[in-house]
């Protein structure tokens, strides 16, 4: 048995190398041909074969930082406020309806963008991008699927993890932290501020990064609502498209042109590199955020453990 | 100590006051904002989607005709079901088994340590892109003779629900307490009856808490079965064919440019979401019941 697991194991090691070293192999006529340009040219035109995904790198990483804007500081929020204030009785409910918002499919968020969000949003956009039209990236054209409705809707969808990575980290803080801020006169968002947040930094960092994680990669939702224009739009509110998008929209029209799909399948390797470098920082940001916790745990004992010895 | 007693301590600053409850209300009021969407969803999905429910939406397929009754969701329904259960079938051993690896037998080599920081790597892997490592590997090779098929999307499926399954276990099967595996070694049995006898049925609840809700992540995703099972309207119970899925039927569906076509979208939404929030309660509930938990 010990055997049969640590074979079954070592087995899941292999498999995924294997996909990871077939998937350079089909991407390798695309990206030999292209270069660097593949990463970086801006021009991505299906009719000519010519294949420069600037415009989709852009439009993943706009994306991605509209929802850590949006989604980040409500779900820390709301991790706070489900931790440290909320009465202990709806706690459980509240957090569970938070959690329920990972539940919803993507597809599902992506019906209800196309549907509901574009066209009932559509006025608020226009208003703001007519008003502020003097802030960067803010004024001009407002299409209707554009790069903040796309934005929007992945912040719904990180919210859950972040929220739920955040009160995790929260729930270490040492009561002792927190009962020496109340005693000292704090008042609780004063203690929040001092001794919670301090101590929750790391790991909430860690739980932002894996939302970023999760919005660079999601794709049903956004091939959906961000127009998939492959252009770098002029502002928040222009069409664009997004890597993984993509490669959803164009896989079926791409089977019968080999550099198309290989063009794609170099999308998908960008794309699961880029994703497995911010997950890799994420680990390291939340190990580290553990590895603070122990190191305070341990100077706690210490501190403790002081006056006893001088008194002895 | 005696001056440290006699000091009265000044009030709480009206500034001080001020910023407190300023701060503790939009604390609140972002709670209430991240129910929006929620209730908002929900909302719609029950105000547009139950209009499409009828008897004839569960039980006709859907038809690629331009004009007429578009059809509804039946062989979108039982594709679903038998392509997670498949993927079920697979991912749920042998998500359990590395996780009794690492529990039981891997523990803290650097081994052990390697498969964990992998299993967590996995989680973080767009299902897109397992959708393509399959599409690469079994449907561009005709594995099985045909390109497209369900199976396959059960594979991608089973990919992504694998890491679910094997976090949640190793959690669940850490909390075994160890005093009852010595028991049974210090009885003379072997390692492997352990296991099989003691360690997994005590951890029964928590195993199927987190196997429920590894489903119900894979029951939604759409990305991973456009490259592997494809076909909208294959009307086919065969796993060998195209299959059709509730997840594909409604991303089919949104771009259709008729409304009877959309109205079948929020319906089959409408179903998924319910199968999906079925399998959260369940899963809730039956870690709520476990003594561990």
């Amino acid at each position: 048995m010990q055997v049969g697991l640590t074979a079954l194991a070592a087995g899941i090691l292999l498999l995924l190398a294997y996909f990871f070293i077939r998937l350079i192999g089909e991407s390798t006529d695309a990206l030999s041909k292209f270069g660097l340009s593949f990463v970086f040219g801006n021009d991505w035109d299906v009719s000519r074969l010519t294949f420069h995904g600037a415009p989709l790198l852009f439009g993943t990483i706009v994306t991605s930082v509209i929802a850590l804007i949006i989604g980040v500081p409500i779900a820390v929020a709301t991790a706070l406020f489900l931790t440290e204030l909320c009465p202990r009785r709806a706690r459980g409910p509240l957090s569970m309806l938070v959690d329920l918002l990972a539940a919803v499919p993507s597809v599902v968020y992506g019906l209800w963008g196309v549907f509901v969000l574009i066209p009932r949003l559509l006025p608020a956009e226009k208003w703001v991008a007519s008003t502020f039209s003097f802030i960067p990236f803010i004024g001009g054209q407002v299409s209707g699927p554009n790069y903040f409705i796309a934005g929007l809707i992945l912040a719904i969808m990180i919210l859950p993890i972040v929220s739920a990575i955040s009160r995790e980290v929260i729930a270490t803080v040492p009561s002792e932290h927190k009962e020496a801020a109340l005693a000292l006169g704090a008042t609780r968002w004063e203690m929040i501020r001092m001794s919670v947040l301090p101590y929750a930094r790391p790991g909430i960092t860690g739980g932002a990064m894996l939302g970023l994680g999760r919005a660079i990669g999601e794709t049903i939702a956004v091939v959906l609502v961000i127009g998939d224009a492959p252009v770098i739009g002029h502002s928040i509110f222009s069409q664009g498209y997004s890597l993984a998008a993509v490669i959803a929209n164009e896989f079926g029209e791409a089977a019968a042109t080999p550099i198309h799909s290989s063009a794609l399948f170099a999308a998908g390797l960008v794309l699961f590199v880029l994703t497995l470098i911010v997950n890799i920082f994420a680990r390291w940001f939340v190990a580290r955020g553990l590895r603070n916790q122990r190191d305070n745990d341990a100077t706690g004992v210490t501190v403790a453990a002081e006056p006893a010895g001088d008194a002895a | 100590m005696s001056e440290i007693g006699q000091t009265t301590i000044p009030p709480i600053s009206g500034r001080r006051r001020r910023t407190d409850s300023t701060m503790r209300g939009l604390l609140l009021l972002a709670t209430l904002i991240a129910l929006v969407p929620l209730v908002l969803v929900i909302y719609y999905l029950l105000y547009k989607g139950l209009s499409s429910w009828s008897s004839s939406f569960f039980t006709t397929d859907p038809n690629g005709e331009f004009f007429g009754n578009p059809g509804g969701v039946r062989s979108a329904i039982l594709g679903t079901l038998e392509i997670v259960a498949l993927a079920t079938l697979i991912s749920v051993p042998i998500g359990i088994g590395v996780a009794l690896y690492l529990t039981e037998y891997g523990k803290q080599s650097w081994f052990a340590n390697l498969v964990r920081y992998f299993i967590d790597v996995m989680t973080g892997v767009p299902s897109i892109v397992f959708g393509l490592f399959i599409y690469i590997v079994l449907v561009l090779g005709k594995v099985g003779g045909t390109g497209f098929a369900g199976w396959k999307g059960s594979v991608a499926l089973a990919l992504l629900m694998l890491p679910i399954v094997t976090r949640s276990s190793e959690v669940v099967l850490l909390l075994v307490p160890g005093s009852l595996r010595e028991a049974a070694l210090a009885l003379g049995a072997p390692r492997w009856r352990v296991v099989t006898r003691i360690v997994l049925p005590t951890a029964r609840t928590g195993l199927v808490t987190g196997s429920l809700l590894a489903i119900a992540r894979g029951m939604g995703e759409t990305a991973p079965l456009l490259f592997t099972t494809a076909g909208a309207f294959a009307v086919t119970a065969n796993l060998n064919q195209q299959m059709n899925a509730l997840p594909l039927q409604i991303y089919n569906d949104i771009l259709s440019p008729r409304a009877v076509v959309v109205s079948r979208a929020w319906g089959a939404a409408l179903t998924l979401v319910a199968l999906v929030l079925i399998l959260n309660l369940v899963a809730r509930a039956v870690s709520r019941r476990s003594s561990m938990a």
